[in-house]
């Protein structure tokens, strides 16, 4: 069961120092730049991680995709938990 | 960069690059004896000068190249280090600094993070300290690099510390793993030497026995899971012991070119070592059109250039066929599948390097042939 917990509220995510993302004019596409890494991003992760400020929280980015995308909220936060949780395992998000 | 590239009105258009490492000096304090810079290293009066290294880079970031490697010897002794990074920085490439971490200080460290830099890379070579003396063939490197590191952290910059694994720290590469979590590092690099250049030289020094690689590789899997979400561990597994060989450089001329301080272009550490190659230099064309065109980049690119066993091999788009510069150290012919492949007629050969290298008398505390420059040049 997918909820906001009051974490959320605090938890701040953004691009790790070292973590870029870049739109690639030559290649034509969005890219996420790290020590010996080329991630590929998808326009999806394209609009997640340009709100990983550091200064918008988890719950008020999921807000903002919802509202934009009129998506459902537990399926959004869902997206969003997945995609910062696994570039947290790569170090590339900061928790 | 608003120029359209010519090669996108080419039919055979090449993959643009994503790495570009620049060999900025030879010049290095230390000696370590797998070093991978060619045993003729370029002379400091032979070095590309502050200009021509920054047209270098812009030409690259223009082409494609994603990310820049500003390596060495020891790039800390250039003094035109920080202006190189600005320019790397400004020119959008993403700035790793590939370092023994001699010759920083905390002041340079903050002049780079300030100049744009991304990305440090700390050599260690091992978690003794007398051992890692040893190796680098430099008293207090060790204590040296851990200050570096410390430094490296506290300006903020992502750190990744590097070690070469071979017989003589092998049996600590778990406790190496553990030094950089401690150092502050994000991503540590246990990479098994590769055996060219002066570690081909130094190779029954440090050629681990075949149980030795396996426990080793092994305990390193396991700190993955370990230090998951800590620190990521990259690993570059022995290839003498393998039986299919690595997809050396992602391909050769596919995914990255090196520049040596001379501003010869090269499509790998090590492919001065293959006969009858012609390199172009920075000096004279372009990246672009060296990337395109030079004959040492198309020699073996794509898949026309392969033998049996490789041409008819289903794995051949996944290892390429393996390394060039190992084929030809090993069979005598750089067109031969890579022997490490166990599909590969030489194959017997690399079997009994490793098994013969490993077998000497406590190989790990063996002579090693240090890498020194011919000539001390005033710094």
């Amino acid at each position: 069961m997918m909820r906001t917990s009051d974490q959320d509220i605090v938890w701040k995510p953004r691009l790790a120092r070292g973590v870029r993302l870049k739109y690639d004019e030559i290649r034509g596409e969005w890219l996420l730049l790290a020590p010996e890494r080329v991630i590929k991003a998808n326009a999806i992760a394209v609009e997640i991680l340009q709100r990983c400020d550091g200064t918008a929280t988890f719950a008020a980015i999921v807000d903002d995709l919802a509202a934009q995308f009129s998506a459902g909220r537990a399926r959004v936060e869902a997206d969003v938990r997945a995609l910062l949780e696994e570039l947290a395992a790569k170090r590339m998000v900061d928790l | 960069m608003t120029a359209l590239p010519a090669r996108l009105d080419s039919k055979e258009r090449v993959a643009p690059p994503v790495a570009l490492l620049a060999e900025l000096t030879h010049r290095c304090p230390l000696g370590c004896p797998y070093c991978s810079n060619p045993l003729a290293l370029d002379a400091r009066a032979d070095e590309l000068d502050t200009s021509e290294w920054a047209r270098v880079f812009s030409q690259a970031a223009a082409l494609g190249v994603l990310h820049a490697h500003l390596s060495g010897g020891e790039p800390a002794a250039r003094h035109d280090l920080a202006l190189i990074v600005a320019h790397c920085a400004k020119a959008g490439l993403y700035t790793n600094l590939i370092t023994s971490g001699i010759g920083l200080t905390v002041d340079r460290i903050k002049e780079l993070a300030d100049a744009g830099l991304d990305h440090a890379q700390l050599s260690i070579q091992d978690s003794d300290a007398s051992s890692a003396d040893r190796i680098a063939g430099y008293n207090g490197a060790f204590s040296r690099k851990q200050a570096v590191a410390e430094w490296i952290v506290q300006a903020g910059l992502p750190l990744t510390a590097n070690a070469v694994i071979h017989r003589a720290n092998i049996l600590r590469a778990g406790a190496i793993v553990r030094l950089a979590v401690a150092l502050g590092a994000r991503r540590v690099e246990i990479a098994h030497t590769q055996f060219y250049g002066w570690a081909l030289a130094n190779r029954a020094a440090l050629m681990p026995t075949a149980a030795q690689a396996e426990s080793a590789i092994a305990e390193v899997e396991a700190l993955k899971k370990t230090y998951a979400g800590i620190i990521v561990i990259d690993h570059v597994i022995p290839d003498y012991h393998a039986r299919y060989p690595k997809a050396c450089m992602g391909g050769w001329a596919k995914r990255g070119l090196n520049i040596t301080p001379s501003g010869k272009a090269l499509p790998c550490h090590a492919a001065e070592t293959i006969p009858d190659l012609v390199f172009w230099n920075v000096r004279d064309r372009s990246i672009e059109d060296i990337w395109t065109n030079s004959p040492a980049f198309n020699a073996f690119r794509g898949e026309d250039w392969m033998r049996e066993p490789c041409r008819s091999c289903p794995r051949k788009t996944i290892d390429y066929g393996g390394c060039r510069c190992q084929a030809l150290a090993l069979s005598g012919d750089a067109r031969e599948a890579d022997p490490v492949c166990h599909l590969s007629p030489h194959h017997n050969k690399v079997l009994k390097v490793a098994v013969l290298a490993a077998q000497g008398e406590d190989a790990g505390a063996a002579a090693f042939s240090y890498r020194r420059m011919p000539l001390r040049e005033p710094a």
